[in-house]
């Protein structure tokens, strides 16, 4: 069979969702943000909530979210954007938010936004995009870095002793009475993909009950930050970032399923 | 005639953003300021007028909820005093650098630093310059009776919808911790989500197939695109000062001296005036209502017939430099004014006077 | 007996030559090329196209979204 038989509009089986703008991703050759957003946009197409959907782009690599995902969105502060989106959601209860924020956004300078609307139960969703680096800014260590991890301000590797513990945030917000819904999954090979696809599904379900944060992390990586070929990072990702950050379900509402 | 009642001007500035349809507040409690939220959740406006009020984290996290519900065109707003609201600056520049239309109520405190709870007016540079980073200033309206604490809530949020652009209620402890009788205006409904899409079509709501989607931003990595950005800000600060200048002028026509000073120090100085009369002296009182846009035009006219400008202000001198540009030296300009939280009073105030132009 | 059959186009232009594809594909189908794009990739392509099942596992982790799969039956 010749393959121009084969290609052919009604034998697509996959193709980029039409939720993406025309906008080439900004993001690294290999990185992991490009996956997600498609990840989550697919979500948003499937549940048909694309004009019911108000997301919140952060400080870091993914700071020009908005220029990619065709929908109304919001560029936040550094670290704040759980805050907008607590006022986002408030005053339309209705609607669909999201906030999207890297390690640095979320476990770092907006630690304080991060756990308190977790603590209030605001009803909306969290993506965090874990790759224990700052990214954008050139590979500074991160409130996650692993300990012994490189990084620009850890050339010699993460030392505990002088630059603190890595935080495990997901695992901290998962304790809060106000989190409903909680994973971490990884989006570099596709049985994970789908996972992470399922998870997103999940979150933007549970959104609809109004009881509480609904959480995804993504542990991801940052070949350029890490300094390695992307399949390099992403197998250094499962032999390092992994153990230390599991993937799976941490926290998983009981009732019905959705 | 509205409804009149005792207020605090603390009270009244809740109470006004109930009655103007504000959709949200946002806050977080430091003296002397924090019966705005108290009163608005004794109030409880979420099950009348359906208006959300939160108490966040921080100023920093307030000024941000803020940024979230402007950016869907809600009516929404926060106070704080001084060091608070050094903290809400980074937002302020953002809803500045986003053009989203927001009121902040700062009931100013003596500072530097922690300073004093008592009333200062030291927060002048910070309200009227920028205050945060980047080219931007802030619609900046100073109250000086609880009447105004009332009014200028409405007022500042008509001006921060049609500039899109954030406002300040630069009031002070004094005036928000005083008594006074107010006229509080009728009730406003708030907005329907229809009229809301309708009057802020650059809202973050949902985009629909019929629209591009919108965007809040600040970023513009461009350096030529940020520079037409700025200067688009630049024209709406122009229109401000062609449109919406605000003063008050007090027994100015004859006067041959003349006090200028906002807020609290204002009402200090009415009475110094009544002080000079009486024993002869021609004092008039020249007071900005609106900091930026300063009145300029108008100081500057008057300018003509005064032989010496006193700037009355609780701190060491800010609003001074704006009143010296305006009068481009053609008439002599002093300061007086204590500070750290202490009051002058009319004696004082009449006395600088005296000893400043008229050889003690 | 029907046997599936599947191939994918790239969008050369918005590949960025990352290689996360190659791995994915079971039937080790995709290669990059030897030339590059506009942007100086060297892009995905089958190497192997009648290996190709169609079973999209490049396209879903490609992180510019740049494959679209198509497949189809074939009577053997």
């Amino acid at each position: 069979m010749d393959i121009k038989d084969i290609i052919k509009p009604e034998n697509i089986v996959y193709q980029k969702t039409k939720l993406f703008t025309e906008k080439p991703l900004s993001y690294c050759p290999g990185c992991g943000h490009g996956t997600a957003h498609r990840m989550l946009l697919e979500v948003l197409e499937e549940m048909n909530i694309q004009d019911k959907t108000v997301g919140i782009a952060p400080v870091g690599c993914s700071v020009l979210a908005y220029e990619f995902l065709d929908i109304d969105m919001q560029q936040a502060a550094h670290g704040r954007a759980p805050a907008v989106a607590t006022a986002v959601k408030r005053l339309m209860p209705d609607k669909f938010v999201f906030t999207y924020q890297g390690d640095g956004d979320l476990a770092a300078i907006g630690t304080a936004e991060t756990i308190h609307a977790c603590n209030r139960g605001e009803n909306f969703t969290m993506i965090f995009i874990n790759n224990g680096i700052y990214g954008m800014t050139g590979g500074q260590m991160a409130p996650t870095t692993l300990p012994g991890m490189r990084a620009s301000t850890c050339p010699f590797g993460r030392d505990t002793e002088i630059m603190g513990n890595p935080l495990k945030i997901t695992e901290l917000l998962a304790q809060l009475p106000g989190v409903y819904y909680v994973t971490r999954q990884a989006v570099h090979t596709p049985n994970a993909v789908r996972k992470t696809k399922k998870a997103l599904r999940n979150a933007f379900e549970y959104q609809k009950l109004k009881k509480g944060i609904s959480f995804v992390e993504i542990v991801s990586n940052c070949n350029s930050g890490w300094k390695m070929t992307p399949n390099q990072s992403n197998k250094w990702m499962e032999d390092n970032m992994f153990p230390f950050y599991p993937l799976g379900d941490i926290k998983v509402p009981q009732l019905e399923k959705v | 005639m509205g409804e009149l009642k005792l207020m605090k001007g603390n009270e009244a500035v809740a109470e006004a953003a109930i009655r103007a349809g504000a959709d949200g507040y946002f806050g977080y409690p430091i003296t002397p300021q924090s019966e705005i939220m108290e009163y608005l959740m004794t109030e409880k406006p979420y099950e009348t007028t359906g208006m959300v009020v939160l108490q966040a984290e921080s100023e920093v996290a307030a000024i941000n909820m803020v940024y979230g519900g402007a950016s869907c065109g809600r009516m929404v707003m926060t106070s704080s005093s001084s060091p608070g609201i050094s903290l809400k600056m980074e937002g302020i520049s953002y809803l500045a650098g986003s053009e989203l239309p927001a009121v902040i109520v700062n009931v100013v405190r003596g500072g530097p630093g922690l300073g004093t709870i008592q009333p200062s007016q030291s927060d002048y540079f910070q309200a009227t310059k920028g205050g945060g980073h980047g080219d931007y200033r802030m619609y900046v309206l100073a109250p000086a009776s609880v009447q105004e604490m009332s009014d200028f809530v409405k007022i500042g949020f008509e001006m921060a919808f049609k500039y899109r652009n954030p406002v300040m209620i630069l009031s002070d402890g004094a005036i928000g911790q005083m008594m006074e009788k107010v006229v509080l205006f009728d009730p406003i409904p708030r907005r329907t989500p229809e009229e809301i899409e309708k009057q802020c079509p650059w809202a973050t709501v949902g985009k629909p197939e019929s629209r591009k989607r919108n965007i809040i931003t600040s970023l513009l990595l461009d350096s030529h695109e940020q520079e037409q950005h700025v200067f688009k800000l630049r024209d709406k600060y122009e229109r401000m000062q062609k449109e919406d200048v605000k003063f008050e002028k007090i027994q100015c026509d004859d006067a041959e001296y003349l006090f200028v000073a906002y807020g609290s120090s204002a009402r200090i100085c009415q009475k110094a005036v009544d002080i000079a009369r009486a024993q002869g002296i021609k004092v008039g009182l020249f007071r900005p209502i609106t900091l930026f846009p300063f009145p300029s035009v108008e100081l500057k006219k008057l300018s003509s017939q005064i032989k010496g400008i006193l700037s009355v202000e609780m701190s060491l001198g800010q609003m001074i430099e704006d009143i010296k540009l305006a009068v481009e030296c053609r008439v002599p300009v002093n300061h007086f004014g204590r500070t750290g939280g202490v009051i002058h009073s009319p004696g004082e105030v009449f006395e600088a006077l005296k000893s400043t132009y008229l050889g003690g | 007996m029907a046997k599936v059959k599947g191939a994918i186009v790239v969008d050369i232009e918005k590949c960025k030559g990352c290689s996360v594809c190659i791995p994915a594909c079971n039937q080790n189908v995709i290669l990059l090329a030897k030339e590059v794009n506009g942007k100086g990739y060297q892009y995905a392509y089958m190497e192997n196209p009648e290996a190709c099942t169609g079973c999209v596992n490049c396209a879903i982790v490609c992180p510019d979204g740049v494959i679209t799969v198509y497949r189809t039956k074939v009577e053997a």
